[in-house]
C-alpha cells in the first residue's frame, strides 16, 4: 500500500483536489437535475390523470 | 416416440424482445426493475475503485500523486465518447428504423455525455498545468474533445428550440450523425498528429502499458462510472417518456375544455 493519506498529496494537491471536486460538483448537479426532472414529470402526470385528462371522452370524435 | 424439443433461441427471438422493449409501457416496467440493480452495482464499484485509486495505487514514478487525476479523467473521456456513440446509434434508430424510444434515448443521453466531456476537459486542464506547465494547448486531442463538448451543447440547444418531439428528433438525429465524424478523430488524433497529449495507454495494440496496480482501479472506476451513467440514462429516459405523456394529456385536456366552452356558448 502506498499509505497515501499519511504521505499527503504532494506539491500538486490543489490540482488533484480540484479535479475530484469538479467531478463531485458536475455529477452531483447532473444526478440532482435528472432526479428533480423525473419527480416533476411524475407529479405532473399524476395530477393530469387525477383530473381525468386522457380519458376516452377527451379524444375528439370518440 | 416423438420427443418435443424447445426451439433454440434465435436472432428473431432476440429482435422480438427488443421490439417488446420499444413499447414505452414495457420499457417503464423493465427500467423500474433494473434501476436499483444498476445503481447498487455502480455505488459498489465506485466505492471499491475509489478505495483502490486513493489508498492502494502507488504514486507514478514521473507524475507523482497527480496520477490520481487519471482515475477520473480517463473514464470521463471514455464515457463522453460512449454516450456520443450511443446517440449516433439512436439517431439511426430514429431515421432508419423509426424505433419509438430512439429519440427518447438520444435526448436523455445528451446532457449525460456533455457532463462527462466537461469533466474530461476540466480534469485534463488540472492535470495538464502541473505536468505540461499549461492548462490548455490547442493540440488535436484537446481541441477535438472541446469540439465534442460543443456538439453536445448544440444538440441540447436544438432539442430545446424545437417544440414538437418527433420533428426535433429527426433534426437532432441528422446533426448527431454529422457530428459522429469527430469520434474517430478524437480516438486517433494522438496517432495522426503530433500532440502534447500522450498516446493511448489502455486501449492499444499490444495491450495496456499501465502497471496493474493502476490499471485495476482505473478499470473498476470506469465500470462504476459506466453503470452510474446508464442508471442516470434510464431515469432520464423515464422522465422524457412521462414528459411526452404529460404533453399529450395536456393537449387532450385543452381540446376537451375548448369543446365544453363551445357547447356552453348559446347558438
Amino acid at each position: 500500500m502506498s499509505g497515501f493519506p499519511a504521505d499527503g498529496l504532494g506539491p500538486h494537491a490543489g490540482f488533484i483536489l480540484a479535479s475530484y471536486a469538479a467531478v463531485v460538483a458536475i455529477l452531483g448537479g447532473l444526478i440532482l437535475s435528472i432526479a428533480l426532472d423525473h419527480r416533476a414529470q411524475k407529479r405532473a402526470l399524476a395530477a393530469l390523470e387525477k383530473r381525468g385528462a386522457g380519458r376516452r371522452s377527451d379524444r375528439v370524435n370518440s | 416416440m416423438l420427443k418435443l424439443r424447445r426451439r433454440p433461441r434465435d436472432f428473431a427471438d432476440d429482435m422480438a424482445s427488443l421490439i417488446d422493449l420499444a413499447n414505452p409501457t414495457r420499457f417503464m416496467r423493465f427500467s423500474a426493475a433494473l434501476l436499483p440493480w444498476l445503481a447498487g452495482v455502480s455505488v459498489l464499484l465506485l466505492a471499491v475503485g475509489l478505495y483502490l485509486a486513493w489508498f492502494v495505487a502507488p504514486a507514478d514514478y514521473q507524475q507523482g500523486e497527480t496520477i490520481r487525476i487519471m482515475f477520473v479523467h480517463v473514464p470521463a473521456a471514455w464515457l463522453a465518447l460512449m454516450f456520443y456513440t450511443l446517440m449516433a446509434v439512436s439517431a439511426l434508430g430514429t431515421l432508419v428504423w423509426r424505433h419509438p424510444l430512439a429519440d427518447v434515448a438520444q435526448k436523455a443521453a445528451a446532457p449525460i455525455g456533455a457532463c462527462f466531456a466537461l469533466i474530461c476537459l476540466l480534469t485534463g486542464a488540472f492535470w495538464g498545468k502541473p505536468m505540461w506547465g499549461t492548462y490548455w494547448v490547442w493540440d488535436a486531442r484537446l481541441t477535438s474533445v472541446l469540439v465534442l463538448f460543443l456538439i453536445y451543447l448544440g444538440i441540447i440547444a436544438l432539442w430545446r428550440v424545437l417544440d414538437e418531439p418527433s420533428r426535433a428528433g429527426r433534426a437532432v438525429a441528422i446533426l448527431t450523425l454529422i457530428g459522429f465524424v469527430n469520434v474517430p478523430i478524437i480516438k486517433f488524433s494522438v496517432d495522426w498528429w503530433n500532440t502534447l497529449h500522450q498516446p493511448a495507454s489502455v486501449l492499444r495494440v499490444g495491450g495496456p502499458s499501465i502497471h496493474p496496480s493502476m490499471l485495476w482501479p482505473l478499470l473498476i472506476l470506469a465500470l462504476g462510472f459506466t453503470f452510474l451513467a446508464l442508471a442516470l440514462h434510464l431515469v432520464a429516459m423515464r422522465a422524457e417518456i412521462m414528459r411526452r405523456r404529460v404533453r399529450t394529456l395536456t393537449i387532450l385536456e385543452a381540446e376537451r375544455l375548448d369543446r365544453l366552452a363551445a357547447q356552453a356558448v348559446p347558438a
